[in-house]
């Protein structure tokens, strides 16, 4: 049935067809030619997942773990994902304030950390996890989430180990995108220093999510997932048995000790004291312990070892030998006058009473001031020098080779360099050129302005063991992450037989003789430092056995008046320690642990502290 | 004799409807699938899906079965009551999804009767046609027709169901075909085009660009002495014009609901609002572009897996296709559509009858209407208005509303060629 209106049929398939292209070449366009599309596809649906690998461990010099790790479970929340819940039941699960509850959803609020899983609580206990679990329902966008946490398996070394803590924003920015926001980082000691060698690298998990971000599957396979690396063990030199034995010392102390191996430079204990459980810093218990100790006058935070500063009194005189002898100014044989003490017009250094006219060995056992009154003023008044200046840098070109002065380089951070005055300090003070020997005689017997850190102490005593030289100390030995290298006095080998003959007096006849082992040949030097501020520091310094020494120590006990009375049975008692396990003198052990400064002190006195 | 029927049939048409149904099925079961579970399984769109496809095979076959003068017979009947269920439908349906468009008896879903006020209109229309002397250039058969056109529309409208009342006006097409001025369709081009500008340029520019053209209009005829007629006509258009970009103005802005001005402002891109209202579209054409030329494969596609796309089984099942074939599938659905329109308009001239014709092109045009409104919103190329696209999308009533619709046809077909 034709009509005249049969040929609009014509019209009316253009039109569809028309419209049908208008849709293909549409699809043409987003289908093939736009490239916009895919990418906003891949961005919808890829996730990114940063694989956080195991911490490496820290072992001790003999393979025993110091600090592993362990499964903790933080609380993480999706603010977007949160519903109407129970606030009071969860606080009370959580067993925190609702004023901290508020406190963190505003913050998140203000960091607008909606669709990101960010840390409200940490380190959950064991029943609040099962708790949560059981009533995950009821609090939706809440999830338990399971991170690696360290554990220290000895109570002891926390200076040295160090512990981890969130990164900050300055942590984030310094490391190129590496950390982000909530991720741990080493904040002190080894933690710290072997960050890169402990954490590893993290690896990346690419998978496929839905738009609740609900992983449906991994991304092609896994083929861009980069693997992360699991960190390194990382063995230190430390000695955990002598370690803990020296801060069992050094309970209700103030002071440090630290024992190298002189051949090696290893460092077997490093003890500063007041210390702290480094248990108490990890987790929930940091939160409430931290401000105690960070608050406490003794500063049981601050690691003496490498920061703590001291006159190191006459534990200086071998060293002053050292250079006398080095520079022809003295010989084995000189002999210098001492009529309680050294005496010149307008000047006098006091000295204790003992036969006049020593000799140099005598002079190291009796620790004879006024020996090194005569010997350091000779040093510096040579005929060669043409005035005081020259001399006074020659004689501390020499203090520079022993590693004072100066960082010595130790890996962990925060070592200060300690004080070795220069001319220029002298030339400020009374003028250039207008000053002389005399005026810095003080330095002779190891007072006023020089200051040395326990570990520059124990440093120059592995120097005069090894008889001329020393490795940096280091807590780590490995060559690839640490390098280690050796530093030469210069001083020849037969003046050092001189002065460690005059040490190893100073335990038969000197002023430690009390402390001698009848197996093993100890070398040492007492020291005594005049302290402007309260009481002297004892200090000594000792090395053993006299041939080929294993350990050579530095103690000192702030406010504890001769070094006789207690660095040095200290030091005695670590050297037995370490070198024979045993101890035979258990009546000095038990005088040691019995010593309390701390408490005495509090309520006598306000403790100084170094500087 | 019987058997000799089948073979009337145009098969060519039956082809492409299972076609198109099975692969939408296919597509819904991608779209929300899970491991492990089946296309089958009654627990997903997919396996309710396939119960409809049943469903509505025994539907075609009953029509088939039906004598097809019974359709041209009660075509009135059918029309009235369909609009009774409408009224019924309006009355007594619960509220889903801010329409009105479920009839539910004793808690049961019936269905969404206005799926199946589309084959009754368009049987009314055509059995209107098909009187005696009855032509378009009557003023009172163009009314008569304007009321059984808008009858569904206003009744779908109370419903809630703005995108199925404006499938009723794609009627228009078939209503060309037998003799209905151009004007007719044109007319609301023009004005949809004003509209869209009056909103990209504001009321204000539109009414001085305007002024201008006529202005310029004037000048044309006044100089070239061209005949006056011309600038009357064309100062009455542009105030026209003006009027009613001055009255889109104030519908947009007075009468419209926030929601649907922000669709309308993302469609024409005044508003880039990817969460929001654009969230659907910006989502479509990510998983329609993602899926390139050839497609990420059958179940494969991220986007789909992830669900980003809502409605995804309804009214955005073009997007399953779009991702997981490419190209060669969107071109490859394409293409079948318009096989099945021209071939539906071919069969249509060479009915004897009008009212056969004027069906034929009564479904093409409702069909029609359909597939480019929704192919042309999970492109961005329209408003959300939600209608499904035929064949493909997941919905008992609309999948059987659309098989009665194309088999009453391909009956008619038939039935003239094994009548005649
Ligand atoms: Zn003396």
């Amino acid at each position: 049935m034709k009509d005249k209106y049969a040929n609009r049929a014509v019209s009316i398939i253009a039109i569809i067809t028309i419209l049908a292209l208008v849709i293909v070449s549409r699809l043409v366009y987003i289908q093939v030619f736009a490239k916009e599309y895919k990418q906003f596809a891949e961005q919808n649906t890829r996730s990114k997942k940063t694989v956080i690998p195991t911490r490496g461990l820290i072992l001790d010099r003999n393979a025993k773990r110091l600090v592993s790790n362990e499964t903790v479970y933080d609380l993480v929340v999706v603010l977007k994902q949160t519903k109407e819940f129970d606030t009071t039941a969860l606080c009370q699960i959580l067993k925190v304030e609702k004023s901290y509850l508020r406190q963190k959803f505003a913050q998140f609020r203000a960091e607008s950390r909606y669709y990101t899983p960010t840390v409200f609580l940490r380190e959950l206990p064991a029943v609040v996890v099962a708790r949560l679990q059981e009533r995950k329902f009821d609090f939706r966008g809440f999830y338990v989430k399971a991170r690696i946490g360290r554990r220290f398996e000895y109570p002891v070394a926390a200076h040295v180990l160090g512990y981890l803590g969130e990164v900050d924003q300055k942590e984030i920015e310094a490391s190129d995108g590496y950390y982000e926001l909530q991720n741990y980082i080493g904040k002190s000691g080894l933690e710290k220093q072997y960050e890169q060698v402990l954490r590893g690298k993290k690896g990346y998990e690419y998978t496929v999510v839905d738009k609740f971000n609900r992983e449906i599957g991994s991304y092609a396979n896994g083929e861009f997932d980069i693997a992360a690396e699991p960190g390194k063990n990382l063995t230190s030199t430390i000695d955990v048995d002598l370690q803990a034995y020296g801060e069992l010392l050094m309970k209700n102390k103030i002071g440090a000790i630290v024992a190298i191996e002189p051949s090696t430079g290893e460092i077997l204990a490093m003890v500063s004291s007041p210390t702290f459980d480094p248990t108490m810093l990890v987790g929930r218990k940091r939160s409430e312990f931290y401000p105690k100790i960070s608050t406490d006058p003794n500063k049981p935070l601050y690691n003496r070892a490498i920061t703590g500063m001291y006159p190191p009194g006459s534990t200086f005189k071998p060293i002053m030998a050292l250079v006398g002898l080095q520079e022809g100014v003295i010989t084995q044989n000189s002999r210098f006058p001492c009529h309680m003490g050294y005496t010149i017009p307008g000047l006098h250094v006091g000295c204790h009473s003992h036969v006049s006219n020593l000799n140099l060995i005598e002079s190291i056992a009796q620790s004879c001031n006024s020996y090194y009154c005569h010997t350091f003023r000779n040093t510096i008044d040579q005929q060669k020098f043409a005035d005081t200046e020259e001399g006074f840098q020659n004689w501390r070109n020499y203090m520079l080779r022993f590693g004072l002065g100066q960082r010595l380089g130790i890996d962990i951070p925060n070592e200060v360099s300690g004080i070795m005055p220069t001319v220029e300090k002298f030339d400020g003070v009374y003028g250039e050129g207008r000053w002389r020997s005399s005026y810095i005689i003080s330095l002779a017997i190891g007072q006023a302005e020089i200051s040395l850190t326990p570990l520059q102490m124990a440093n120059m005593t592995a120097v005069i063991a090894n008889r001329g030289y020393y490795y940096t100390p280091h807590l780590v030995k490995d060559p690839i992450i640490n390098e280690v290298t050796r530093h030469n006095t210069g001083i020849s080998e037969e003046n050092f037989n001189i002065v460690v003959e005059g040490m190893a007096e100073v335990f038969r006849t000197g002023t430690a003789r009390w402390y001698a082992l009848p197996e093993i040949e100890q070398c040492g030097k007492t020291g005594t430092a005049e302290n402007p501020h309260g009481e002297d520091h004892s200090n000594f310094i000792a090395f053993a056995p006299r041939q080929n020494p294993k350990i050579a120590i530095a103690v000192v006990v702030e406010n504890g008046g001769f070094g006789a009375t207690w660095a040095a049975p200290i030091a005695s008692l670590m050297i037995e320690k370490y070198l024979t396990d045993t101890i035979t003198r258990p009546h000095f052990e038990q005088k040691m642990l019995e010593k309390d400064f701390i408490h005495v002190a509090d309520t006598s006195q306000v403790t100084p502290h170094a500087q | 004799m019987r058997n000799s029927f089948w073979t009337h049939i145009d098969w060519a048409l039956v082809l492409v409807y299972l076609v198109l149904v099975v692969f939408g099925v296919m597509n819904i079961y991608s779209a929300e699938h899970a491991e492990g579970i089946s296309i089958f399984s009654g627990s997903l769109n997919s396996g309710q899906q396939i119960r409809w496809i049943i469903a509505s095979l025994v539907l075609a076959v009953i029509v088939m079965l039906v004598d097809g003068r019974f359709f041209i017979t009660f075509a009135y009947y059918f029309f009235a009551g369909m609009m009774l269920l409408l009224v019924l439908t309006y009355l007594t349906a619960p509220e889903i999804k801010g329409a009105r468009s479920w009839l539910v008896l004793g808690g049961i879903r019936l269905g969404q009767t206005s799926e199946f006020a589309k084959f009754a209109t368009v049987l009314a229309l055509a059995k209107y046609l098909d009187g005696f002397n009855i032509s378009l250039k009557q003023t009172q058969t163009r009314l008569v027709i304007l009321g059984i056109i808008m009858l569904p529309v206003l009744l779908v409208l109370l419903q809630n169901d703005t995108g199925t009342a404006i499938v009723f006006f794609a009627l228009a097409l078939a209503l060309f075909r037998e003799g209905l001025p151009a004007w007719v369709i044109v007319l609301p081009v023009v004005l949809g085009a004003i509209f869209i500008t009056v909103l990209l340029l504001g009321f204000v520019n539109m009414a001085i660009a305007l002024s201008v053209i006529l202005v310029l209009l004037v000048l044309l005829v006044l100089s070239f002495k061209l005949d006056r007629k011309i600038m009357w006509f064309s100062i009455v258009a542009v105030v026209v014009c003006i009027g009613f970009s001055y009255g889109v103005n104030y519908a947009f802005n007075n009468i419209l609901k926030p929601h649907q001005r922000t669709r309308i402002n993302v469609l024409i891109g005044l508003e880039d609002d990817i969460k929001g209202a654009g969230y659907n579209v910006h989502q479509s054409l990510i998983t329609i572009g993602s899926g390139g030329l050839s497609g990420k494969g059958y179940l494969q596609g991220t986007q789909t897996r992830g669900d980003f796309v809502p409605e995804q089984t309804t009214d955005f099942i073009f997007c399953t296709i779009g991702e997981e074939f490419g190209l060669l599938g969107t071109a490859s659905v394409v293409i079948l559509f318009v096989f099945l329109f021209v071939r539906i308009i071919l069969l249509a001239e060479k009915q004897k009858s009008r009212f056969a014709r004027v069906y034929g092109y009564g479904i093409v045009s409702i069909m029609f209407c359909h597939f480019f409104l929704n192919i042309a919103m999970t492109l961005g190329l329209f408003p959300v208005i939600g209608i499904p696209l035929p064949f493909f999308s997941y919905g008992g009533s609309s999948l059987m509303g659309f098989t009665i619709l194309l088999f009453i046809f391909i009956k008619l077909d038939a039935s003239m060629k094994y009548y005649f």
